[in-house]
Order: structure tokens, then C-alpha cells, then sequence
């Protein structure tokens, strides 16, 4: 159940850092142990750098979710850009098309309690993660 | 644009990390870095990052890159100060930076760098062939 | 419903001493609790039951809410005194047989009536009883969830060895909850004590499979990543076979067989040394002048 949501641009470098802070700021409201505030805001840095450079920019939604007594943050990350061809194969580690380390994906998979990514040739890419509390 | 400032201590050099740092920041400390190296004839580089937050795989790509540049020009590279849940989480993302020599805080930092070139130092001397 | 109401307000005192006769000879537990206090439930549990009988049937509905309530308090409590689930069911499964005694007295005269009376109060009362079983767990699960953090809490001491020498003496078995509480207290403490080196003693675990070894290759990775050096002891020769045969490599570890020879590595790193300063005393005869 979605208790609250709001949407931010990724637009510009800038973008990236402003959406960091704005994941630190929901998790930090539920009150999450400073490891797991750190572990969601660097998944966000991976993920939001994606949609940027791969992305050709898009947006995140944030948004408090309830699952019985738990809480958590999820983050939805979308973009209209080209799309990832082979996903089974963006999510292996050290596989990159970007000239970076291929971590993010398959990184940020392990900072997270969810991870779903959809994605279609030429239509963009949407990658939906949560942190329970 | 904002640039990180780089201190010079001698033969070392000196780089405080505080801001949450965009790409285009670590981008740039990498080149400035890598020039002051080259003018100075540094031996060592500290970088400390007690107050940085996060450090994804972008920002920890750049340091194991300064490392790496440091040590082509002669130089050995010590990064200070990591947070403990900051470590975790790269450590969890997959990233070891296996290449750099790391250190509590500052002081223990400069004192293995002293250590380092005052070893390389004794190592080059007997035969006279630097300097 | 309302004659079931009029059956229990008529009848209450009978009805009271009914139960408690009924619980004296079946489930009666005087070592957990005292006369009165048992008759003073009782008679509160009788007299919100007879009041919210009157409104309704239906045990889930606003009129038998003091009711429930009344339950839950029962439920914590009794727990507290140490009566199982079960006995805390049987207090109220056991007004059964009184009420039913009560309504045969009284509906003598309608034979079906009395089926569908009796019918109706005793499913109230087993859905009453149920909910209370549910409390009951559900505080016993709260004491249990308590109990486990406060054992993490517990299991993790990080103790100083020395200036700059912190030890995590690990015992029992490890899980991924407990490593991450773990990884988190002794990576704080390094950090809180300017400590150089770290020693994780295993010796007090008895199995490790690769689960656990990730996560203990983890923790020194991370405290390497900080600046300070991790080692690992207290290996026994069936885990280093285990290690071995798991295919889990340990290579960029330091590993020693034993706490103390993790300890004099440290000291050594720390360019200290221990020597002997004198003969040692004998210290089975007392000191003579202390």
C-alpha cells in the first residue's frame, strides 16, 4: 500500500545529486539504521546515473510503501531512452556498455530487499527497487 | 564550476572530500589531481573522505583511478577516513579497491606515507642511480 | 439474542459459581493466581459478556468490543503469570457448562429455543476464546521478537585487547541478521577506539558454510577498506576442513589457529613485544606482604 509518493526530474548531474538527497530524506523518515539509509542512497546514485547516461534522462518516483507491519521506501526510475537488449546480461557483474566498472546494476540489486527492472528495445527502461525498514 | 581544493604538504599533497560530489567534480579532482602530482614531483597523496556520505561505484572507480594515475607518476595514493557504513555498502556493491592502501584518519594516513617514502627512499640510495 | 442476555442477568451468581466450580475441578492453577483475583475476572468477563450479549451475537461486532478488550488484558496478564495458551482458553470455554445449565432451566419450555440458544452462546464463547489464544501468542511472539534483539545485543561484545588491538570473540551460530549487527558493531568500535587491528575469534562457532564465510570475508574487507587490518582465529581443524572442501578462499585473509597467536601478530605489527621482566611469581602460595 502506497502511503505517499512524489516524482523528481533527472534531467542534469545535478538531478542525480538532488535525488540522493531526497532518497536519504524519505528513508531517514522512517527512521532507517544509517547503514540502510547509505546502502538506499547509493543504489539511487547507480541507478539514477543509468537513467541519465543510458536513459537519456528521465524520472524517479519516491514513494512510502506499507506491507503489513513493515515499511519501506521504493523508488521507481524510469526513462524513454533506447532500452537494455539483453537484461539477463546487464545484470551480471562486471558487464558494461557505459566504460564504467558494470556494477550498478547488478550492484544495486544487492543493496536492495526488491528489484524489478522492465525494459523494451527502443521504447526505455523502468527499474523499480524497495528497502524495507 | 566548483573544484575541490588540493593542499601541498611538502612532497605530499593533501585532498579533503566533503560535498556530495556530482560526476563532473570527480572528473575534474582526478585531472587536477594527476597535474599537481606531475608539477610537484609529489611522492605521496592523501585523500580523506570522513565526512563523504556515499561513495558509489562511479566515485569509487575515480579513486581506484587516482591511485593507479598516482602511482604511474610515482606516487603512492592513501585514502583516509572511510565511514564504516559507507564501507559496507561498497564493500556489498562489489567493490574492494584492492589497489589502495587505506587508513584510519589523517594523522595515521601521513604517518604511512612518511613510512612509504622514507622506505623507498632507503631502498633508492645505496646505489646512488636517483636523485 | 435477548434471551440469552435475560438468562445470564438473571442468573449471574449462579451462574458465576457454576464456572467457578467448573474451573475449581478441571483447570484450576491456585500456584498462578489467588481466589479473589480469579473470581474478580470472572465476574467482569461474566458481566461485559451479558451486556454485550444483549446487543448483538456476532463476537467481531462494536457491541462485544469491552469484551475483547477485557480478553486482550487477560490474555497479557495471564501470560505474565505463566498460564499456557491453553489453560487461558479453557477459563473461558469452561462458562460453557454453567450457562448452558442456566439457559436448560430456563427454556425448559422450548425445546428449540434452547438448541438454537445454546447453539449461538457457545459459538460466541469458542470465538472469544480463539481471539484470546491469538492474543496470547501474539504477546508471547512480541516477548520472543524482544528477546532475540536483546540477544544480538548481547552476542556481540567487542572487547579492547590493547591500544589498538580490538577483539570480537564470536560464539554460537551466525545467521544474516546477526552478521550484519555484527559487521556493524565492531566496524563502529574501530572506528570509535582509533584501532589499528581487529581480531574475530571463531572458536566459539560451530559450523561455517559459505554464507557465513561471505559475510566474515565481508566484515574484513569493509574494516580494510577503512584503514584498519582484520584477522580472523580460533579456526578449528574441522572448520578449516569445511573451508577447504567449500571451495570458499580465505587467501587475502590473515588466519591464525588461535586468539593468542592473532594477538602477539598484532602486537608484533605494532612493533611491541612482550618480554619477561622477572621470574615469574608462584602464584599457588600467597603473596607475603600484600
Amino acid at each position: 500500500m502506497v502511503l505517499k509518493s512524489d516524482v523528481h526530474p533527472i534531467k542534469s548531474a545535478d538531478d542525480v545529486v538532488r535525488v540522493r538527497q531526497v532518497a536519504r530524506q524519505w528513508a531517514a523518515e522512517l527512521k532507517f539504521s544509517l547503514v540502510d539509509q547509505t546502502k538506499l542512497v547509493t543504489a539511487t546514485s547507480e541507478l539514477a546515473r543509468n537513467t541519465l547516461e543510458h536513459g537519456k534522462g528521465g524520472t524517479m518516483r519516491v514513494e512510502q510503501v506499507e506491507n503489513g507491519p513493515r515499511r519501506g521506501v521504493r523508488l521507481t526510475f524510469e526513462d524513454n531512452g533506447p532500452g537494455i537488449p539483453n537484461i539477463e546480461r546487464a545484470l551480471q557483474d562486471g558487464y558494461t556498455t557505459g566504460g564504467g566498472l558494470g556494477l550498478g546494476l547488478s550492484g544495486s540489486k544487492r543493496l536492495v530487499n526488491e528489484f524489478e527492472i522492465k525494459s523494451e528495445a527502443g521504447r526505455g527502461t523502468t527499474v523499480t527497487i524497495i528497502r524495507w525498514k | 564550476m566548483d573544484r575541490i581544493p588540493i593542499l601541498k604538504m611538502g612532497d605530499c599533497l593533501l585532498v579533503t572530500i566533503q560535498v556530495d560530489m556530482h560526476d563532473q567534480l570527480a572528473v575534474s579532482l582526478q585531472e587536477d589531481l594527476t597535474a599537481q602530482i606531475a608539477k610537484y614531483a609529489s611522492r605521496g597523496v592523501l585523500i580523506d573522505i570522513s565526512t563523504l556520505e556515499i561513495v558509489d561505484s562511479f566515485i569509487g572507480r575515480m579513486l581506484a583511478n587516482i591511485a593507479a594515475m598516482s602511482r604511474v607518476l610515482d606516487a603512492q595514493t592513501v585514502l583516509t577516513g572511510m565511514q564504516p557504513a559507507v564501507a559496507i555498502t561498497l564493500v556489498e556493491l562489489g567493490m574492494s579497491l584492492s589497489g589502495i592502501k587505506t587508513a584510519l584518519n589523517v594523522e595515521r594516513g601521513m604517518e604511512l606515507l612518511r613510512q612509504y617514502i622514507q622506505e623507498e627512499n632507503e631502498y633508492r640510495e645505496p646505489d646512488g642511480s636517483e636523485e | 439474542m435477548s434471551s440469552v442476555h435475560e438468562v445470564l442477568q438473571k442468573n449471574e451468581g449462579a451462574i458465576l459459581s457454576g464456572w467457578l466450580a467448573e474451573m475449581a475441578a478441571s483447570t484450576r492453577r491456585s500456584d498462578l493466581m489467588g481466589d479473589t483475583e480469579l473470581r474478580q475476572q470472572a465476574a467482569e468477563l461474566l458481566r461485559l459478556f451479558a451486556h454485550a450479549a444483549r446487543n448483538s451475537s456476532d463476537t467481531t461486532s462494536e457491541a462485544f468490543s469491552a469484551t475483547r478488550e477485557y480478553l486482550r488484558e487477560i490474555a497479557k496478564s495471564r501470560l505474565d503469570q505463566g498460564f499456557t495458551p491453553s489453560e487461558t482458553a479453557m477459563f473461558i470455554l469452561s462458562l460453557k457448562q454453567p450457562v448452558f445449565n442456566s439457559m436448560r432451566d430456563e427454556l425448559e419450555s422450548d425445546p428449540t429455543q434452547l438448541v438454537a440458544e445454546i447453539w449461538t452462546v457457545g459459538n460466541a464463547l469458542d470465538k472469544l476464546a480463539i481471539q484470546t489464544v491469538d492474543s496470547a501468542v501474539e504477546f508471547r511472539d512480541q516477548v520472543i521478537v524482544r528477546q532475540q534483539q536483546e540477544m544480538l545485543e548481547l552476542s556481540t561484545p567487542v572487547v579492547k585487547l590493547w591500544d589498538g588491538v580490538l577483539a570480537l570473540p564470536l560464539i554460537g551460530t551466525l545467521d544474516s541478521a546477526r552478521t550484519q549487527v555484527v559487521m556493524e558493531s565492531l566496524l563502529s568500535a574501530i572506528v570509535e577506539t582509533n584501532s589499528q587491528i581487529a581480531i574475530i575469534d571463531i572458536t566459539g562457532v560451530p559450523t561455517v558454510d559459505t554464507l557465513v564465510a561471505q559475510h566474515l570475508i565481508k566484515t574484513i574487507t569493509a574494516a580494510r577498506l577503512m584503514g584498519a587490518e582484520c584477522y580472523l582465529s580460533g579456526i578449528r581443524p574441522a572448520i578449516a576442513q569445511t573451508i577447504v572442501h567449500l571451495g570458499i578462499d580465505l587467501a587475502d585473509i590473515q588466519t591464525k589457529a588461535k586468539l593468542a597467536d592473532a594477538f602477539g601478530l598484532a602486537l608484533s605489527r605494532l612493533g611491541k613485544s612482550i618480554v619477561t621482566a622477572k621470574p615469574a611469581t608462584n602464584i599457588t602460595s600467597k603473596p607475603k606482604d600484600a
